[in-house]
């Protein structure tokens, strides 16, 4: 039994890892390709529409990549959650079906046009057809979060006596108090992604001194988004969505900032240490006193529970992963915004594209947004842990009853060989694409 | 409420099949009968800007079952577990084929994507005719061992075969020769269908000979039909019993029967949506005929101990299912509106738009 559930979970988040890694760039580069091509509509710069174009190239790689890894995720809450399912179906199935409905068609119908409709269409309403897919992505990150807030913060429904959870207020999901902030932290954090890739394939080209026009234009657009990103996730989108943490979830902020006792007179934050889960203390803590309370109650000496207030069943299941999740998500984060304040000082400086150490800094930190997004979301959902559905279904009661372990290993072992592939030859292309760089318009 | 959302749901399917079910035929089209790089770029042509958004209707339709029917999307998703993880890797590997050809200039290169889209278009097909099998046949529910339920009593696991290759066997599998012989079935229709896609949206040199192919499997279909027939009878002693109660149901059949009687003329019509228009026909009649058969079970139950699943038992509750259609009414009236424009600009032949070389 054991086995079959930890099985179910390493299938689910191998498989959503992998997948967010491409919808957390289409977000965000969408956004960017419509302002690319606004500009260019303003200004009648060619280069702006080569630059909207060159990165639909990378947008439409991305999309599918986004496309085919996504409809595992749909399959597999009747696969190997099918008690989840059966049981909040009533409910969760509402927000995934109107994302169906409402943004995978808007996105899917509007794509094709905006990839191959440029001439048939004029440049006008290729604008519109770009700005109709942005819409449908950044549609589709709302349901998906208002998905999430729900089995975060149950609001809306009721339980029957079979144990079926039924929804008796249908804007209540709407208005859950976990869902804005956490989808305007998600949204921003998808921007940071887009602008340092952005600004990154930028560096590559003025450090590599080729197609030198667009590596500033890339460079610039690149730091612009990414300093207003970097601040909007920090805040006031992630200080929110910390704070609904520590209102609904108090046990998962505990263990998320390493609290294992409540402190008399104001809690430290945390920099760095290690969770000794034998002992139940930090190791080799590195602290500053006092700021935690600060910042979650805007009070230095406000009082911060512990774990040691909590029922130990209830712990997340996971407490050094969830802890150094979220150290890593908010240490990158820190770094992201220093690193953008300073590329917009030189920006404004007008020594930006001569500045080698912030071109490579930016160059070898494509990457890393992309594990501040994965963090974050593992922050979330081991958070959430051991619910499925928080304080009303634990994880353990939720899997797939027939499905034995032998066949989840089966197919796990299949999605990992499978998404391997799918890697290799995205990072081949996408290469491809790079290295070719942005075709001027004669 | 339940009625609705039924209707809702099969209605998505059915779009579905015609609309993807012509993307796996032109795959199996470029598979068997497009030998030159011409013809297989246009069949390509033929379906890249619209593979993508018809694939969104099984999605939508998976949403729209999860919403509606949780139970049956719980039961029927753990139990076909296997089949459907391999659907899954198919549409991958058929995606991936059709996306990532075009982005390298190599022999090699292209002739294995080729392939991963024509093989995987081809599984696909036989898969969805197989699938459609098992709902008719049924399952096992509660995994009946010796008069007793070994799980709730609508849950059920299925291998992919079992020993016997048998529909009556006590352990089902989900290929035997009953499920088999709808999956033959629906490859030959789709290919067929895909086939009279070809000729609608394209000028390829291989239309003339597609004509004759869609000339042949025509009555080759029509053997398989009948002989399905038969075999109805023996997994269902009374197929026509929701027939005789409602006459006006075999208004379905009769469909059937002019789809395909209308594609043994293919040769004659000068429009080239002709016979594109009689495989769709086939198409819906068939699906709409198997409904109608087993209308209002879902997934009926091969034992005596534990229930078929009706649209009655599977469903949400009420408020969920009529707060519901509000924003579904929205959502089809925009989907309505997006399809109109996609085609609109993408009407006519296909050969001029440059596809996969982005």
């Amino acid at each position: 039994m054991e086995d079959m559930l930890f099985y179910d979970r390493m299938q689910f988040a191998f498989t959503i890892t992998f997948h967010y890694l491409f919808p957390q760039l289409t977000m965000g580069l969408s956004l960017m390709i419509v302002f690319f091509k606004w500009k260019f509509l303003r200004t009648k710069l060619e280069k702006h529409n080569d630059a909207a174009k060159f990165w639909m190239k990378i947008f439409a790689l991305n999309f599918a990549m986004g496309v085919v890894t996504g409809i595992p995720m749909e399959f597999q809450f009747g696969t190997n959650w099918a008690k989840f399912s059966e049981l909040t179906g009533g409910i969760i199935g509402q927000t995934l079906a109107m994302e169906g409905m409402f943004s995978f068609f808007l996105e899917s119908s509007f794509l094709g046009l905006f990839l191959f409709g440029e001439k048939k269409l004029g440049h006008k309403l290729h604008f519109l057809t770009g700005f109709l897919v942005f819409l449908g992505s950044w549609a589709s990150g709302f349901l998906i979060i208002a998905t999430h807030s729900w089995m975060q913060n149950p609001v809306g429904y009721e339980i029957l006596a079979n144990g079926k959870f039924v929804l008796n207020n249908f804007s209540a999901l709407f208005s859950n108090p976990w869902l804005w902030p956490s989808y305007l932290h998600n949204q921003a954090a998808s921007l940071v992604t887009s602008s340092f890739v952005v600004a990154g394939i930028g560096a590559l080209y003025l450090l590599n001194k080729k197609h030198l026009e667009f590596g500033k234009l890339f460079l610039k657009t690149g730091v612009i988004f990414g300093v207003v990103a970097s601040i909007l996730v920090a805040f006031p989108t992630g200080d929110l969505a910390a704070k609904n943490v520590v209102k609904y979830q108090p046990i998962t902020f505990a263990a998320m900032e390493g609290i294992f006792e409540t402190e008399k007179g104001g809690s430290e934050i945390i920099l760095i240490g290690q969770p000794n889960m034998l002992e139940k203390k930090l190791d080799n803590k590195i602290a500053v006193p006092n700021i935690l309370s600060f910042l979650t109650y805007q009070e230095w000496n406000a009082e911060i529970k512990g774990l040691n207030e909590f029922d130990e069943k209830n712990y997340p299941t996971n407490i050094p992963g969830l802890y150094y999740a979220y150290h890593i998500m908010v240490g990158l984060g820190t770094i992201f915004i220093a690193l953008m304040l300073a590329s917009i000082v030189q920006l404004f400086r007008k020594k930006l594209y001569d500045t080698k150490w912030i071109l490579w800094a930016l160059l070898f930190m494509i990457p890393f947004p992309y594990i501040a997004n994965t963090t974050g979301w593992y922050t979330a959902e081991l958070g959430r842990q051991p619910w499925l559905v928080y304080n009303l279904l634990r994880t353990s009661a939720g899997a797939s009853p027939t499905v034995s372990s032998g066949n989840t290993l089966f197919t796990l072992l299949g999605f990992i060989g499978l998404y391997l592939l799918l890697g290799m030859l995205f990072l081949i292309l996408v290469g491809k694409i790079i290295n070719k760089g942005p075709q001027t318009t004669r | 409420m339940e009625l609705f959302w039924y209707v809702v749901l099969v209605t998505m399917l059915a779009i579905y099949v015609i609309l993807d079910g012509y993307d796996f035929g032109a795959g199996i089209i470029h598979l068997f009968f497009a030998k030159k790089e011409e013809d297989k770029k246009k069949v390509v042509k033929a379906i890249g800007p619209f593979w993508d958004a018809n694939e969104v209707w099984l999605i939508a339709a998976g949403g729209v079952l999860f919403f509606a029917f949780p139970t049956l999307y719980a039961s029927s998703f753990s139990g076909f577990y296997l089949p459907l993880m391999m659907v899954l890797w198919l549409l991958i590997f058929r995606a991936i084929g059709l996306e990532l050809r075009g982005q390298i200039h190599n022999k090699i290169w292209e002739s294995i994507w080729d392939k991963a889209f024509g093989i995987a278009s081809l599984l696909l097909a036989l898969f969805f005719g197989v699938a459609l099998g098992n709902v008719v046949r049924g399952v096992n529910l509660g995994n009946v061992v010796d008069g007793v339920s070994t799980h709730e009593a609508h849950y059920f696991f299925l291998p992919l075969w079992n020993s016997e290759f048998s529909p009556h066997s006590e352990t089902l599998g989900v290929i035997d020769w009953f499920t088999l012989l709808l999956g033959i079935i629906a490859v030959v229709s789709l290919t067929i269908h895909g086939a009279n896609w070809v000729i609608f949206k394209t000028n390829a040199s291989i239309n003339n000979q597609l004509k004759k192919v869609v000339f042949t499997l025509s009555f080759v279909l029509l053997g398989l039909v009948i002989i399905s027939l038969f075999a109805w009878h023996i997994i269902e002693p009374k197929p026509f019993h929701n027939f005789i109660e409602h006459p006006f149901l075999w208004i379905f059949p009769l469909l059937t029967f002019i789809g395909l009687f209308g594609l043994f003329n293919v040769k004659k019509y000068t429009k080239h949506i002709t016979g594109f228009l009689y495989s769709s026909l086939f198409l819906l009649g068939g699906l709409a005929t198997t409904v109608a058969s087993i209308f209002p079970k879902v997934l009926p139950s091969t034992n005596n101990i534990n229930p078929d699943l009706t649209i009655y038992n599977v469903a949400a509750d009420e408020y969920g299912l009529s707060v519901g259609i509000n924003w579904f009414f929205i959502a089809t009236i925009l989907v309505i509106v997006y399809f109109v424009i996609q085609y609109k600009v993408f009407k006519g032949k296909m050969d001029d738009v440059d596809y996969g070389e982005h």
